[in-house]
């Protein structure tokens, strides 16, 4: 049975590895703005590059969870540079992944962002476990230290005692809540909390939605119509739709991100748990891919226990400096 | 799109025909391709170092079996040798020989300590026993209150202790465990599984609450909740619980997504204990004990495509399928009476959806998974309603089928005629194309496809969508 489903063995001619004469060959017989170029990589193939060091990053960035593939398309592009720029010894190609790996997720990161015209509105999503209620209960004491009026909508109708937990939060920061009973739509409390937040002319609305696999059908529908709740509601909204990341995922963390986007339209990233001893790599894969920028860090189940993303400070943890 | 592992190490091995022995340089690239597809499925890093360096000396010099090709060869080494680390056997459970059995729960925050508790609760429950929950995570807002909720809705007994304005602590959790287990012996209850707070592996003073949880309570399981979409991370977090708490065990959760689940390999290698169970879902019944040949076709990337032939050879009749396939491909065709039959085997599978769900995400199936949820499952039963009201002679010549005849089918399956008509345009087609495909030659690639077909199900499913 297997035979059929593999297949079998094709026989087919490969062509030989190229030699470095021929390599070299290839080279002079190019065109002549290319010579100079070529002539350049000839030269670069003598020099020799300290692979031991390349493999360790290599090992260092699988190690962080940045993935296999993305670790090594990253280094290959830094053996290239190294070799155009003479570079060989190991703490200075280091040193130039800092600045790759800082610069992918740069690209895409933007200054948090500023309530212009009230309610702003973030939706948080994610799969189960994250951190996104949490986070929420977070975000609300982080706006409200801004002097900021907020208001929390328990959109997570679904598991037990969610409410209750978000419940809790809104206590511990001095902020409403808006909710129904465990089994509502929510959809429909959205709209209620929308509504709560422009008659009251509150600035910032945190919308917890519950957990979800992004390969369940059904459950990222239901994102999708909330956001186009909202969107009905208000046109620019939701303003941010933040995906709460936990920072021990691993290669899946993609594949989340790809389908949040689809259904949520993500705007940004919260790692959380980086106080443990995960590195949370697998964002700077989804910075690279996705563009989509880290926006927050989770480092602790209290109050104040969320940072804005430093870049720098990521990076270093991610390899070890 | 993926290519596929088996594609890769196709590739790899696309120059040995011929030789007698698998040498070290094409196993080089082959062992290459693999370290990718494991550490891609999130294995870790030294666990994957370790196999390959296992594959490599059992497949250097190894024979080449004329049965299997190369490929197939490497593939069964790296699939017996994850079984290996896997441990061959479904993990058993240790019960007291002095109830009540204590069933401690361990694990990082949100990796799905309280709902596996209660669904642990909902299987013992099914086995016969009496188990009684309680939580001792005094920490997380309102992580009491959820343990509560999941224990009424599986009907199960719960010890919900009173705080009594205690302030959250180690000498709460302890005196919360305790009366638990006074309460479990009080009412009967054979077995007390006790959820704890999710914490930190490098949380001393949480690691220590733990500890003395476990003095306290002498458990026979200590189980290890994690997450299946864990990475690297998985080794360590692992480790450092097992070399504070020695774990009996682990649970797998949230495998009902689509992560291919390495971190159970990095936690089995490197704790040594089993993994007990995996969660597929979030109610209480979406809940198994694990199948280590399961999973490493998912982390292969190739799906459990290798459990579903195994499935489809032993519940499939190969006498009548191939009678089908003959006569499909014959001068008569098939009849609406064989159709049926192949309906009904293909039911014996499960139902489609959980078909669908065994098959890779990866290569020539991807996207199939996620259509898992789209499946019509009554569309089997409607199609096999309309042929079960057909007379027996109806059902060997559908010709015979006149409008009158269409028009009772349709009361007596309750569909309606436009159904019953769609299913004898689409039978007729089929029929047709089978039988203008049974040329000599044609034959054999047929039946093969054919073969596919029935284990996709794929025969049913292009009816009246
Ligand atoms: N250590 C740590 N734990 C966190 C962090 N964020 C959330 N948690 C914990 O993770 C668990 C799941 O969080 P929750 O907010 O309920 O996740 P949700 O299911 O996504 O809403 C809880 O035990 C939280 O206390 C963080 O940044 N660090
Ligand atoms: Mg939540």
């Amino acid at each position: 049975m297997i035979q059929t489903l593999f297949g079998s063995l094709k026989e087919a001619e490969e062509p030989k590895k190229r030699g470095i004469f021929e390599r070299m060959r290839e080279a002079v017989t190019r065109t002549r703005e290319n010579l100079s170029q070529s002539l350049e990589e000839i030269v670069a193939l003598t020099i020799e590059i300290d692979d031991k060091a390349l493999d360790e990053l290599e090992m260092s960035l699988i190690a962080a969870d940045l993935g296999v593939v993305t670790a090594q398309e990253i280094l290959s592009a830094l053996r290239e540079r190294a070799l155009n720029h003479k570079i060989r010894d190991g703490a200075e190609l280091k040193q130039m992944l800092r600045v790759e790996i800082k610069a992918i997720l740069d690209a895409y990161a933007t200054p948090p962002r500023v309530v212009e015209q009230a309610p702003e509105v973030i939706l948080l999503v994610g799969v189960n476990g994250t951190g996104k209620t949490t986070t929420s209960g977070k975000l609300a004491a982080w706006y409200r230290r801004m002097g900021k009026t907020v208001l929390l909508c328990a959109a997570d109708t679904f598991r037990a005692a969610a409410i209750e937990q978000l419940e809790i939060w809104g206590q511990r920061t001095g902020v409403e809540i808006i909710k129904t009973k465990q089994g509502g739509d929510p959809s429909a409390v959205l709209f209620d909390a929308l509504n709560a937040a422009k008659a009251r002319s509150i600035d910032v609305l945190l919308v917890d939605t519950a957990g979800r696999l992004h390969t369940k059908n059904d459950l990222m529908k239901e994102l999708d119509k909330m956001r186009r709740t909202t969107q009905r509601f208000i046109p620019d909204a939701p303003h941010e739709v933040l995906l709460v990341m936990d920072a021990t995922t691993g290669q899946n963390g993609m594949q989340q991100a790809k389908l949040f986007t689809e259904s949520a339209g993500v705007t940004g990233i919260v790692l959380t748990k980086l106080d443990g001893t995960a590195k949370g790599g697998v964002a700077v894969a989804i910075a690279r891919e996705l563009q989509l920028p880290v926006r927050f860090v989770g480092v602790g189940e209290k109050l104040d226990d969320l940072l804005p993303f430093d870049s720098a400070a990521f990076t270093d943890s991610l390899l070890g400096a | 799109m993926f290519e596929t592992l088996s594609d890769k190490l196709q590739r790899a091995f696309k120059n040995l025909r011929g030789e007698g022995t698998v040498s070290e340089e094409n196993i080089n690239d082959a062992l290459r391709e693999i370290r990718v597809a494991l550490l891609e499925a999130d294995v870790n890093l030294s666990v994957v170092k370790e196999m390959i360096e296992h594959v490599r000396e059992k497949a250097m010099g190894s024979e080449v079996m004329t049965a299997l090709s190369p490929t197939e060869q490497v593939i069964k080494i790296v699939r017996d040798e994850l079984i290996t680390i896997l441990g061959k056997d479904t993990a058993r459970f240790n019960f007291a020989s002095r109830p009540p059995t204590v069933i401690l729960m361990a694990g990082l925050q949100g990796s799905g300590k309280t709902t596996t508790s209660g669904k642990l609760a909902a299987w013992l429950q099914k086995g016969g026993h009496r188990p009684m929950l309680v939580s001792v995570d005094v920490y997380r807002p309102a992580a009491r209150e959820q343990l509560r909720v999941v224990a009424s809705s599986i009907k199960a007994n719960i010890y919900e202790g009173d705080l009594k304005g205690e302030p959250a602590g180690t000498p709460l959790v302890e005196r919360l465990a305790k009366e638990a287990r006074r309460e479990a012996v009080n009412y009967g209850c054979d077995v007390l599984i006790v959820d704890t707070a999710g914490r930190l592996h490098i949380d001393d003073h949480l690691m220590q609450e733990m500890r003395s949880l476990k003095a306290l309570l002498s458990p026979q399981e200590i189980l290890f909740v994690a997450d299946a979409m864990t990475g690297q991370d998985a080794v360590r977090s692992a480790e450092s619980f097992h070399q504070q708490l020695a774990l009996t065990g682990t649970v797998l959760t949230k495998m009902d997504g689509d992560a291919r689940g390495g971190a159970a390999l990095s936690i089995r290698h490197i704790t040594g204990q089993p993994v007990k169970f995996i969660g597929t879902g979030e109610k209480p019944d979406a809940f198994e004990p694990f199948h280590p040949d399961r999973i490493v076709s998912r982390i292969l990337g190739m799906g459990d495509i290798m459990t579903l032939i195994e499935k489809a050879e032993s519940t499939l009749d190969r006498k009548k399928s191939e009678e089908f396939a003959r006569k499909a491909l014959s001068g008569d065709g098939f009849s609406l009476e064989d159709f049926r039959d192949q309906l009904r085997q293909i039911k014996k599978l499960g139902s489609m959806q959980s078909i669908m769900k065994m098959l890779p995400s990866v290569g020539p199936f991807q996207g199939l998974q996620q259509m898992a949820g789209q499946v019509d499952e009554k569309q089997f039963s409607r199609v096999e309603a309309i042929i079960n009201s057909m007379t027996k002679k109806e059902r060997n010549n559908h010709e015979i089928i006149s409008g009158s005849r269409r028009k009772r089918i349709a009361t007596g399956s309750g569909t309606s005629v436009q159904e019953v008509n769609q299913l004898l345009r689409q039978y007729a087609q089929m029929r047709k194309m089978f039988k203008s495909a049974g040329k000599p030659g044609m034959q054999r690639k047929l039946m093969g496809s054919l073969n596919a077909m029935r284990g996709m199900g794929g025969m049913g499913g292009g009816m009246g969508r």
